[in-house]
Parts: structure tokens; sequence; C-alpha cells
């Protein structure tokens, strides 16, 4: 370490694996909510240096909506199997089975029943009493007043009124039986920051942040991927092959692509640099009103 | 927004940029309607750092529920929660990112409303340099006051005062210069470094990107000028080593390994350090890290996480720390810690109320045994009270039930900041700092040390507390403990017992307590490390001191290697009734050794007659 200078990055890096080891060691039973986008491979990838030559003491789960892009899917098994580790995989079983669907039931409905209830589903399931996951204070305006320990409570609520002040680097962590933490170590990072760090580590990230062509529809102003036949086509719709990338992923009807010629991370990277949208200009979820994401956390989204 | 890349340059050469680039974590405080948001919103906006899309969504925002008519309202950029924009107001600390092409910045916004005092400690703990907001119109008021007082409380090394809306005072230089004075009289009150003091108009950008016209005689830099020129404050690799064990590592049993942050100094292979509070000492073995990642590191510095490995099988765990060995600065096991509080709760501190204090990563169950004062933060007053209420901060006493390791805050931040946690509700009660010259010594073992007078017990029926003078007269003596120390085999025990008969012969009440004898009973828990050898010592002077108490003279055969411990034990007895002699340099000559002490246990004149 003394042969190379201190960065920006190194000071995020040793803040989110001290948060990581907190985690781990104030809970009994944490997971870490493993989303496959790049945050996520961030996130698990600090894990994996938290807890080296240990394997993390906490299992993977994974939220499925059963709408995610397929190279999601195939990413995130051979994610797990490449790294040995304990991946659990959740979905709704009754919204299944009611048949919700982010393309007839919009994105809130979709959202609520397929993610925000199947969330709390699976942390009651498992017992949890601490979820880590990768959300950043600069995604989202009422995430900025989030802690790095958030307390939820036995309903899963977070209410912003009544949050632990958050001093030093030394977490509240206690919980009565039922309540939970979310834990985010990487509050303070931007997504600069993580494309960054992506970049200077070559870590593998979902080809789908990639430039190539891919099959989309315009809908709603935005380019949705055709994944497969569930997305039906509208009077007037058609599919064009475009060439597109993702700046961020979710459930691939949801998800807008950007027209891009960038094919590697290092030109990802530079189009970022470049850029002057936000990345969640591509997702309907946080578009159905003003002040969505609060609602959706106060819930219990992630 | 304009993009972050400069149009003709490379993504090398952005890279190299900004690995060069620092990080500067700020806060902004002051009370509603001072403008924080609006300066933050400013700072983004002037900045260039809006993403199109968010600038978009802020006209919409500010037709709804902007308060700057027409125009867009930036603090609506920065306050996120709903019940914020319908209310105009911020509740929480807002944590805001952005960068400059000289640094990057997290920035606290510390709202000024009811929680004030707990929203800027909790920003204030995470910071460097304070923002703190003046409105040009209503000058220094009691939340100004309060906000420099905690800013210094915490210890941040920077703090500028900004006095916004100069608009709104035709921008007056004498207004300025003299809330300039009053903020700076105040800061010299506190004792805080001294201030940077910025005439600005958050509305409408004066001396906040862009020096402002309207004050041709300001020289001053401008708000972000301060930011990106103020020295980053990083933590020294020479400082000593601190490590707070947070987990412990073992994949196999071959493997045990310690991570944590190292929150202070540095640390190589080989280097001898101390598990605290045990006080073991061993050496670093390895700080390890995976191949993939490079390897092992020969050496490493704060603030990284790490993983070492100890040569010792030495105990340590989560909650211990691994410190360098020796140096002026050494923390010490504490069960009794005063602090300085800022209350948090709503329900007040009363003294004996308990909960769970968390220092560094040990959480101990701990009562707050007394509450010395309450500050006026007005006045900086200081009135004995016995209650805390919300906001308030005092400063007490603190007992835990179990030792746990602590610095004074001043000194060593990492261990002396604390927090004490409801142990019903689990809400963090209040946030501590461990005050300087805290009273306890610097060794574990040493913790018991005091040389207080031990509580006056009324003597039973048919005893009077003169009787101690009466027996000191009958045995014409004067109550003395006589210290033989030095090596094993220097001869001590002989001495003493030579000592003892030669007394014995003249008439005198003597006793001998010696070191070794000690161990087979009241001292059987001890080792042979300097902190129980000190500890030995210690409970030998206690013992003397009850038996002095009833006129004897009480003869100590002990190694006691250290001085200072030595120091202690002449505190604790007294040191006109102590006498020290040193095995290794007396004369061989016990007649010699009698006459000394024969000198000095000979009864003054008044004791004599009665």
């Amino acid at each position: 370490m003394h042969d190379r200078r201190w960065t920006h990055l190194d000071d995020l890096e040793a803040e989110a694996i001290h948060i990581l080891r907190e985690a781990a060691a104030c809970f009994e039973r944490p997971v870490l909510m493993y989303s496959i986008g790049k945050d996520s491979t961030v996130l698990l990838h600090l894990a994996l240096k938290a807890f080296w030559p240990a394997k993390p003491p906490f299992p993977l789960l994974h939220i499925d909506t059963t709408w995610k892009f397929r190279e999601m899917i195939s990413f995130r098994d051979e994610t797990a199997r490449r790294h040995g580790l304990d991946l659990r995989v959740h979905t709704n079983a009754e919204g299944l089975r009611q048949g919700i669907s982010p393309i007839t039931h919009g994105s809130r409905v979709h959202t609520d029943v397929m993610k925000t209830q199947a969330l709390r589903q699976a942390l009651e399931a498992g017992r949890y009493d601490a979820a880590i996951g990768g959300a950043r204070r600069d995604e989202e305006r009422s995430r900025a007043k989030e802690r790095i320990f958030s307390f939820r409570d036995r309903n899963h609520r977070w209410d912003p009124r009544r949050q632990r002040p958050e001093l030093w680097n030394i977490p509240n962590t206690r919980v009565h039986e039922g309540e939970s933490m979310r834990v985010f170590p990487l509050s303070n990072w931007t997504e600069l920051d993580v494309w960054l760090y992506i970049l200077e580590h070559r870590l593998p990230v979902v080809p789908l942040y990639l430039a190539k062509p891919r099959p989309v529809v315009e809908r709603d102003g935005l380019l949705i991927m055709r994944d497969d036949d569930r997305l039906d086509l509208r009077a007037g719709e058609r599919v064009q092959e475009l060439v597109v990338r993702f700046r961020t992923l979710g459930c691939y009807p949801l998800s807008g692509a950007v027209e891009s010629s960038a094919d590697t991370l290092e030109k990802v990277v530079e189009e970022m640099l470049r850029a002057r949208t936000s990345e969640r200009q591509g997702r309907l979820i946080d578009h159905d009103q003003s002040g969505s994401m609060e609602e959706k956390k106060r819930e219990g989204y992630f | 927004m304009s993009s972050i890349l400069n149009d003709d340059e490379t993504l090398g050469a952005f890279l190299d940029r900004y690995r060069s680039m620092e990080l500067l974590r700020f806060l902004t405080c002051g009370s509603v309607d001072d403008g924080k948001s609006t300066l933050i919103g400013r700072l983004l906006h002037d900045t260039d750092r809006v993403y199109d899309d968010h600038r978009k969504a802020l006209e919409e925002d500010s037709k709804i529920h902007g308060t700057q008519g027409d125009n867009v309202d930036l603090a609506l950029l920065v306050d996120g929660l709903k019940a914020e924009r319908e209310q105009g107001i911020t509740i929480d600390v807002a944590w805001r990112y952005f960068s400059t092409a000289r640094r990057s910045f997290i920035i606290a916004d510390c709202p000024g409303h009811e929680q004030y005092t707990r929203n800027m400690a909790t920003g204030a703990s995470h910071c460097q340099l304070a923002i703190t907001l003046i409105d040009a119109r209503h000058g220094m008021t009691r939340q100004t006051r309060r906000h420099a007082f905690i800013a210094a409380l915490l210890g941040l090394p920077q703090m500028v005062a900004a006095v916004n809306k100069m608009d709104l005072v035709g921008w007056d230089e004498s207004r300025f210069r003299e809330l300039e004075r009053d903020f700076l009289a105040w800061c010299a009150r506190l004792g805080t470094p001294e201030p940077t003091v910025v005439p600005i108009s958050a509305l409408h950008g004066d001396c906040i990107v862009h020096p402002s016209t309207n004050a041709p005689w300001y020289r001053g830099p401008t708000i972000l000028q301060l930011l990106e020129s103020v020295p980053v404050m990083k933590p020294s690799a020479d400082a000593p080593l601190r490590l707070p064990v947070q987990h412990v590592i073992r994949p196999s049993p071959d493997f045990r390994g310690f991570a944590g942050r190292i929150e202070s100094g540095s640390v190589a292979v080989g280097d001898r350090v101390q598990v605290l509070p045990s006080g073991r000492q061993t050496r670093i073995a390895r700080i390890a890290r995976d191949d993939a990642d490079g390897g092992d590191l020969q050496s490493v510095a704060a603030p990284s996480s790490v993983l070492v490995t100890l040569v010792d099988e030495v105990d340590c765990s989560r909650g211990d720390v691994i410190a360098c060995v020796g140096g002026a600065q050494q923390p010490v096991a504490s069960t009794s810690i005063e602090a300085d509080l800022v209350w948090m709760d709503e329900t007040p501190l009363l003294a004996g109320a308990s909960f769970l204090i968390r220092i560094g990563t040990r959480t101990v169950p701990a009562r707050v045994v007394r509450i010395r004062h309450v500050v006026d933060v007005d006045t900086l007053a200081q009135h004995a009270r016995d209650s805390l209420e919300w906001n308030e901060i005092g400063r007490v006493d603190i007992v835990t039930q179990q030792p746990i390791v602590v610095e004074p805050y001043r000194q060593m931040r990492s261990l002396g900041a604390l927090i004490l946690i409801d142990r019903v509700t689990h809400a963090t009660a209040a946030a501590g700092m461990v005050r300087s010259g805290d009273p306890h010594e610097p060794s574990p073992r040493r913790a018991h040390w005091t040389t207080s007078p031990s509580p006056t017990i009324e003597p039973p029926a048919g005893r009077s507390a003169s009787e101690s003078v009466e027996r000191a007269a009958r045995w014409r003596q004067r109550p003395a403990a006589i210290l033989l120390f030095g090596a094993p085999k220097s001869g001590k025990t002989r001495r003493a017992f030579a000592l003892e008969r030669h007394l014995w012969q003249q008439g005198h009440a003597v006793i001998v307590l010696d070191g070794q004898a000690l161990r087979g009973g009241l001292s059987r828990d001890l080792t042979f490390s300097d902190e129980d050898r000190s500890e030995n010592l210690r409970r030998a002077a206690e013992v003397a001191r009850l038996l002095l108490d009833q006129g004897m003279v009480v003869i100590l055969s002990m190694v006691a290697p250290q001085s200072a411990a030595r120091d202690l034990a002449r505190d604790l007895i007294g040191p006109d009734r102590f006498l020290a002699i040193d095995c290794a340099q007396a004369s061989e000559d016990d007649a010699a050794l009698f006459g000394d002490v024969e000198a000095f246990i000979r009864p003054d004149q008044t004791l004599g007659e009665g």
C-alpha cells in the first residue's frame, strides 16, 4: 500500500469492507441481496475480499420476478458456481399463480407483488436479521437520507422520520426479534465510482451492459428489449435490431436500453463520463409518480 | 450539465487525473431558511453537475413546491423526502456527492430545526469541515452558536461561516464585517481553529462558485475555492497503531486471522504489538491478502481494512484492540469513563440509568453514575443538574461492567468516540467523547490504583478512632511501610526478615509482607507480567495501609521493577510514611539498613509525649 497513492476508491473500498465485516459480526442471520447488476457485482467482490480466505459468512439471495433478462440469470448462476456460494432464489409463488406481469399489470403492481412482497416473504422465511444491499445514496433523492445501517420494523417498514443517528463508524446494530436492518456498504459510492472500480479490478459484468445488436421495441419513449415472446407487440410496434446497451438492469419490460456503440468496459466508462442524464432515467419504476421511490422504500422495497 | 470528461481528454488521461483527486467530506448547517439547501443546490448547479433529467424533474417540482416564483428552486435538488418538499424544510441529514476537476466531495447537509443537535453531531462525526450559514439580516443566532459549539466539541479542524442573503442587506460591507467579528469572537471562545467568513448569496450564486461583482470589497476565496484548497485530513502513518478487531476469520484450523480497519498508524510484518485489554504481547506474522489482489502485504497504514495473523496464539477476538507497544500515548482498559455526551433521546438522562456502551468494536453494559454538569451553549456556563435533556450537552461519569479500551477523544478519535444504546428500545441515546485527562492509569491492572482515601468507617463501640495513635505511642514508633525491592535473588527476603527480627527485639510492632508469599493466596490470580507485578504491589500496599492505620511498621519485600508503580505505592500509603530501599543499590551492611529504618520510624515529639 505504501508503494502507491491512496485513492478515493481505496477509501470507499476500505469503508465498504468495514461495513460488511460489521454486518457479519453483529447479526445472527445476515444475507446478501444479490441482484446481478453492476452494484451487486462490486458488492459481491467486496464481500469475497472482506472474508477471504474464508467464504462470506452469509448466503446470497436473489428475488426472481421471472422477468429478468435471461443473460442475467445465466450470469447469476455462473457467478455463484465460480465462487462456490450459497445462492438462494425466491419467487413470489402467489404472484406467479395470479399471473402478475409487468406488461399487463404495470410496473407499480408488478414491483409491489413480485419484488417488495417477494422480498418480505423471503426475509421472513429465512428469518434474516440483516439484508445487505448494493443501493447507493446518489441513485435517487429519497436514498440520500438513507442510513448505512438502516432500521426496519417488524413489518419491514422504513420510517424516514425515525432513523437512528449514525455517528463515526460505530453503528448501532441492536434489533429485537423480528426487527431487522438493511445494510448498504456502497452508500457513499457514485455510479462513476462503481464503474471505475469494475474497470480497475476487471470484474466480469452481465454482457447486457455492453453494446451489441439486440431486438428492441420502442414503447412509452423507452427502448425495450424483447428478451422472450411474452412481450406482445402492440398495434404499430415493431421489433428492430439496434445496437444498444443498458445502464441499469431490472425486469426486461421495465428497463430502457440506450443506443450505444460501447462494447468494452473502457468504452462504457468513457460513455458514462460523457453522459448528461442519470442512470435511472431508463427505469420505468421511478417515473410512476414524484416521490415514488420513497413510497416503495417505506413499504419495504430495497 | 457538462460531461465529466473534458472534450479532448482520453480515458487514460482521465484515470490518471482521477487517481490524484482527493476526497473531502464536509457538512453544511444553519437554521431553517438560512439557505443551506439552496447553497448546495447552487454548488451542484454552478459546477454543472446536475443531470439533464434531474434538471427537468427540478423544473416540474419547482412549479408545484417551489418557493422562488417562476424561477427554478435549487433547494429542491437536495430536499429528497416528500414531506420535505411539501413543508419546504429539510428533515434529516442528506448526503450529496459531487466532484470538480480537482476534488470529490461528500456533503452532509444537516438541517437546523428540531433535531439540530443530533443532526449536526451526526454530520460532524463524518466530516472535517463545517460550513455554517448565517442570515445576514438576523446575524448570529442561538443556533449559529450551537452549531459552532458542536463542531468544536467534535473536533472539526476547519470552520467556514457563509453569511448568506447579502443581497437582502444591499451587500453592505459594514454589516458583513460586524457579523464576521461576532463569529470570529465566538470561535475564539470555543478554541476552534480560526474560521473563514465568506459573504454569499446562495439564491443568486454570488461567491459560491464564481466571485461576486456585488462585493468588490471582499478579497477572500469563494466557497468552492475554499473547498478545493483546504488540506484534506488524512490519518498519519506515523501515529500509534490502533486496530480494533471486528471479526476473527478461521477458514481452517491452521489459519486464524484478525480482520479490522486500521484506525490509526501503520503496521508491518514482524512488528511487536499488544492485544488490549489483556496486554498480551506478540508479533505480526502476516498481513494476509488474496494472491488475486496482489498477495500478502509487508506493511499497511490507516485507513485500510486489513487481515492480520499473529505469531503467538494469544487470546484475541472482536472488541479487542491490536496496538503498538510503548509510546507516549497508551490506551487504557477502563471500567470508569468521564465523557461529554450529546443527548439524543427524547427520554432525558438521569444519573443511575443503564445502557449499552459501544467504543471501537466493543459493546458492554454500562451505567451513567453521575452527571457532572450541563453546558449552556449560549454562554458556555456549566450548570450542575440531575438530568440531561434531549439535544443537551453535558459531562458525565460512566461505569462499565467489563473493561473497555479507551483513549481521550482529542488524542485518538477511534477509541474516544462512543455511543450509548438504550437497553430496551435500542435507540441510540447519546453520542459521546471520552475526555482528555481521564484519570485512569495506563495499563489494565494499574487501572485499580487509586490514591483517594478509603471511605471512613465508624469504629465499632468500644474502640476509639484515635486508637492507632495510642498504639503508636505505646510501641514508640511512627507507623511506616518499608519497601525492600529488587530483582529476584537480590537478598530482599533475607534482609526483610533480618530487619523484622531487629525491630522486634527493639520492642516494635512489625510485620513482613512478602511478595512471593502473597502470590500463594491474595494474589493467586496474578502472572509475572509487568502489569501483574504492579497489581501485586498495589495489593500489598493496600494491606500495608490498613496495618499502618493500626500503628504497625510493615516491611514489604517485593520485586517491584517499575518505578512508576513504586511511585503509585508511595502516593497510596503517603510519602511521609513510605520508605523505598533498592536492594541492588543498598549497602551490604545490615546495620546501616537498620539505622536508616529506625531513624525513619522514630516518633516525632508530639507523638512521643502522647
